[in-house]
């Protein structure tokens, strides 16, 4: 593993029909630790196919996916589970448990796996954590069928800080959002990594607005592999007839 | 051409067993996570009583009606057959072995599974598919232990203790038609029950309820949990589950009714 890298893929390969079509076609990239990648790419370019294996969600056809220095590929079931709570995911549409008011959602993951912590101390992180992520007070009562779609954001972002992870993946954060909450979410991002020091986060998006204000590091990806990868700069100096594609007009639909 | 269209049936066919030999598998694979992950730590009693309120508590009012009036039903029909050989006296031991062998369970198993075992599909299908189950695993939870155990062994105890209340409507409602409006009576009544009426129908009728509470709560479960594709997925597995799950309890009822006899033989 290389020094310095909080996740590294080695030739990863995926098809879902026995490899006569591959999704991922063999990707080699590093994210470096400390700081915020993005993961950018056109639709259907594997990118949420690409964070599912680095949870250990989806198995590869071939190749590896080693996070924190653990190889993911080799884990079982169990080792999986346990493995998962050094990292946070943010999903593309909050999946909070809906049966649970947003505050039962930040302390699920405490009471599920802190069992020292007491009732009253559980709840008093949890209410620290979505304080972090910017949520009322007055909401924490409420379901998710309660709250806006801003909110169901920030409550989710709150259950993956719950447990403090090294690393924090967010999966297409600001789908969906108009453009005033698709910049709080892009805010809320960079302040929450910025506020724990020491830890990773990657951000898959096709917002590539995003991926140049708070990404460090950029990588693109396109028809099953890395097209590009570097700091934003790069990408604006790019000459590839691809990436300035993305760079002149941004993923509109009719890109797509 | 007639070879062709031979080979075109034998191809699908051969699609089709590919299928549900596939479909099996994974449910026999499921099934054995399931009874895995029921004595795994943590414990889920909590789960499992929220669950059992749900399959139980919830149904009381369904089950009562159509408990009552399926004694009703039964009763009246069975009293104008008997009637015409001056039977009547038979009427309550026929009731009452119809309903503890065969429509106490039978009924109970199927009002349950389309109420308690569509809303499990549907549940897990939607949590499927909005990733919530995804969240789960990611926070490091076993899905299976979590979601899926708790409902299967609330299943399990819930639709045998519905049966118990759904065998004691009917009878109950039996007893009055027959004595307060088809003026049977009452002594000859409770004779003819305690003569032929066994304890053993009673621990047959609340057997295969269990069974078949085992069955659509692992089903429904398995599923709602495998479930793809959007609202329309969720739709799908909601109607794979019920209609699986129904035409499994009356299959398995025939079959469970064999072998209690084949039990009663050698025993």
């Amino acid at each position: 593993m290389e020094k310095g890298s909080a996740i590294e893929i080695v030739n990863l390969k995926k098809s879902f029909d026995g490899g006569k079509d591959f999704v991922l076609d063999g990707i080699n990239l590093w994210i470096p630790e400390n700081k915020i990648t993005m993961i950018i790419g056109f639709s259907g370019t594997g990118k949420s196919v690409l964070m599912k294996h680095i949870l250990g969600l989806m198995r590869p056809t071939s190749g590896e996916v080693r996070v924190l220095g653990m190889n993911v590929c080799d884990m079982r079931e169990k080792e999986l589970l346990k493995f998962r709570m050094k990292l946070g995911v943010m999903f593309q549409y909050s999946a909070l448990f809906d049966d649970m008011t947003a505050i039962e959602n930040a302390m699920f993951p405490l009471i599920e796996h802190r069992k020292d912590l007491t009732q009253k101390q559980i709840k008093d992180i949890a209410s620290d954590k979505m304080s972090q992520a910017g949520l009322e007070a007055k909401h924490f009562n409420k379901l998710p069928s309660e709250m806006s779609g801003g909110m169901r954001k920030r409550a989710a972002l709150a259950r993956a800080l719950a447990l403090d992870p090294d690393i924090m993946l967010y999966d297409e954060p600001t789908t969906g959002l108009d453009p005033i909450l698709t910049e709080m979410v892009d805010d809320l991002i960079y302040k929450t990594h910025y506020s724990r020091s020491g830890k990773t986060s990657v951000v898959i998006s096709h917002d590539l607005h995003a991926a140049f204000r708070i990404g460090d590091h950029v990588v693109m990806l396109h028809d099953g592999g890395v097209l590009m990868e570097g700091v934003p700069d790069d990408f604006l100096k790019s000459d590839d007839p691809l990436v300035r594609k993305f760079v002149d007009t941004g993923i509109r639909k009719k890109d797509v | 051409m007639k070879n062709l269209v031979m080979g075109s049936i034998l191809y699908r066919l051969g699609k089709y067993l590919e299928e549900l030999i596939s479909e099996i598998g994974q449910f026999a694979f499921f099934t054995r996570k399931v009874f895995k992950a029921m004595f795994q730590p943590p414990s889920r009693v909590r789960e499992v009583f929220k669950h059992i309120d749900f399959v139980g508590n919830h149904s009381v009012g369904i089950i009562i009606l159509t408990g009552t009036f399926s004694g009703l039903a039964l009763t009246f029909q069975i009293w104008l057959g008997f009637n015409m050989f001056s039977a009547g006296d038979l009427v309550g031991p026929t009731v009452a072995l119809a309903i503890l062998r065969e429509l106490g369970p039978v009924l109970t198993g199927l009002v349950i599974a389309a109420r308690a075992g569509v809303a499990m599909a549907a549940q897990l299908g939607t949590m499927r598919v909005s990733e919530q189950i995804d969240a789960l695993e990611v926070i490091g939870v076993d899905p299976i232990q979590y979601l899926v155990s708790p409902r299967v062994v609330a299943a399990t105890i819930g639709t045998p203790l519905m049966c118990a209340v759904f065998d004691f409507m009917s009878l109950m409602s039996s007893y009055f038609l027959s004595i307060y409006f088809l003026g049977l009576d009452e002594g000859g009544y409770w004779d003819k029950i305690g003569a032929w009426i066994e304890f053993s129908y009673l621990v047959e009728s609340l057997f295969k309820a269990t069974v078949f509470g085992l069955f659509f709560g692992l089903y429904c479960t398995f599923a709602g949990f495998y479930t793809r594709g959007g609202a329309r997925g969720v739709g799908l597995a909601t109607n794979k589950g019920v209609v699986i799950s129904m035409v499994m309890v009356i299959v398995l009822d025939y079959i469970l009714s064999n072998f209690i006899r084949l039990y009663y033989l050698v025993t």
